[in-house]
């Protein structure tokens, strides 16, 4: 069984600590989320997941075969349009142009984009569109462990509730793992295993919260439910600093 | 080749979206006229005699030989500063120290007039193919040396982070990140490079040489015929606009289609 692995994980830019003693376990087939405040150290710690920033104390044990990332801003190269951006991973894969396009074409009509913005520039797409892009890239290499930072921060409700959906999916079909940035409760409890409560200065994590029920029985209800159970934690109130009456 | 045949394919309504330029030349040469009626055929000679003379000037075999002399000598010169542009500003653009120690070099390079080249080669190198080409090629160049450092220095890291993630092969990043960024800022740097060199070799044959069209311009205004060094003006912009807005331009624009 592949695991990403975090032990003791201390990390600072400089002279700012970001991350302090971090640790926690993200088996085959689970979905955790971060979530807490932004600036807390969320995207430092999933590149240092991904390897792509050097660890400094600690250790990271990561052996998943094939990982993609969906960054927080779009990183959508500006000089290829829609469909050979989705394709980028695939290319670099060795994957037959005509199979990628394909590929591509057939994710990128599944995340509602039309026809006729296949060979539209990234610079004429809206925030929402780059992210579906962008996510439909990661995605589209079918890789063992997806990184997703903050991917539905820019769509309306309707689009992130698809997209939510497809993810739903994924993990039923126990096709894929997830590590999953948000800063948004209410999806990070559809969609997580476990939960990490990221307290920022120094980036520490107070508290984990577990779901057992599967992601496909969760109703609207249960999701309700739960989330104000959490807003009413006293661990969340002080990490996000909700001013309650 | 998907670039070369969307090229191709937009030509036509590139050219349909020329007629404004072209209302823009046929005022030029109505004012042109109105300048002829005042000033007299001795200092401006009308559009329509230019133009005669234009085309008397192709029949003429010692004009081709001059054309052909400065087209080779314009072309010379640009190839290198294009060659040893790209690759110095490449270079300096990809190691920091080369980009510290080159600045202060190409400012020189930019400030310094033609012409002072011109009087330099005609020492260093007498009076000939070498001072016009070398002339061209010191003019020039820091254009191409400024695109290519430009293009490469403003290389973004997220870009390659992003690639890495997908475990990119560097060839791959060569000819999908690096290439497509820089060669925006490279090639419109090749076009005014080309104009500058167009501009250069005329100015050199005029002081240096007794062949190409600069000389035959020198030429005429010795002899004050004016008609034919009218001619030669308008044969060398002609020349430049046809190579840039029938050539280059549909080149560039598909180049540069992506970007904001
Ligand atoms: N490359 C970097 N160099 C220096 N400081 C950084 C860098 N990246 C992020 N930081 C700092 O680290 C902190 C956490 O940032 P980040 O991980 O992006 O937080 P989040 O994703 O939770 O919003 C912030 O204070 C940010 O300014
Ligand atoms: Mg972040």
């Amino acid at each position: 069984m592949a695991r990403l692995k975090v032990e003791n994980l201390t990390f600072s830019f400089g002279y700012q600590t970001i991350l302090e003693d971090i640790s926690f376990e993200l088996k085959e087939g689970e979905v955790l989320s971060v979530v807490g405040p932004s600036g807390g150290g969320k995207t430092t710690l999933l590149r240092l997941c991904a390897g792509l920033l050097d660890r400094q104390e600690g250790t990271i044990e990561n052996s998943f075969a094939t990982q993609a990332i969906a960054f927080q801003d779009p990183r959508l190269l500006p000089w290829l349009d829609v469909l050979d951006n989705i394709a980028f991973g695939l290319k670099a894969r060795g994957v037959p142009k005509a199979e990628r396009l394909e590929k591509a074409r057939e994710i990128a009509l599944r995340f509602d984009l039309e026809e006729e913005d296949f060979d539209k520039f990234p610079k004429e797409l809206s925030g929402g569109m780059s992210q579906r892009v962008s996510f439909a890239r990661a995605l589209v290499t079918r890789p063992d462990l997806l990184f997703l930072d903050e991917p539905f921060s820019a769509l309306d409700i309707g689009l992130k509730r698809e997209l939510q959906n497809h993810v739903i999916e994924l993990i039923e079909s126990k096709e894929i793992t997830i590590f999953f940035i948000t800063h948004d409760l209410m999806e990070a409890i559809r969609l997580s295993d476990k939960i990490l409560l990221l307290e920022p200065d120094p980036g520490r994590i107070v508290e984990t919260f577990a779901f057992d029920l599967p992601q496909k029985e969760r109703t609207d209800e249960w999701v309700y439910t739960q989330t104000a159970r959490l807003l009413a934690h006293p661990k969340i109130i002080e990490t996000f600093e909700l001013e309650l009456k | 080749m998907d670039a070369v045949k969307k090229i191709v394919r937009d030509f036509p309504a590139f050219l349909w979206g020329g007629w404004g330029a072209i209302a823009a030349i046929f005022l030029f040469i109505a004012a042109w006229d109105v300048g002829n009626q005042f000033y007299g055929d001795m200092i401006l000679p009308s559009p329509l005699d230019t133009f005669a003379n234009l085309l008397k000037l192709f029949e003429d075999e010692a004009f081709l030989q001059n054309l052909s002399i400065t087209v080779d000598r314009a072309l010379v010169g640009f190839a290198l500063s294009m060659g040893v542009g790209t690759a110095l500003g490449l270079l300096a653009g990809f190691f920091v120290t080369a980009s510290i120690t080159s600045r202060p070099i190409v400012t020189i390079l930019m400030g310094m007039p033609p012409i002072a080249w011109i009087v330099l080669a005609m020492i260093w190198f007498g009076m000939g193919d070498a001072t016009v080409e070398f002339t061209v090629f010191v003019a020039s160049m820091p254009i191409v040396f400024i695109g290519a450092l430009q293009g490469t220095r403003t290389l973004e890291d997220k870009f390659e982070e992003m690639a890495d993630t997908f475990r990119v092969p560097w060839t791959m990043k060569f000819t999908d990140i690096y290439i497509p960024h820089i060669f925006s800022y490279i090639f419109p740097a090749w076009v005014s490079a080309l104009g500058m060199a167009w501009k250069i070799v005329v100015m050199a044959e005029l002081l240096a040489t007794s062949d190409g069209i600069g000389a035959q311009l020198a030429l005429a205004r010795s002899q004050l015929d004016t008609e034919t060094a009218l001619a030669l003006v308008v044969v060398m912009v002609g020349l430049l606009m046809v190579v840039e807005y029938i050539f280059l331009e549909p080149i560039k624009r598909e180049v540069e289609k992506w970007r904001d």
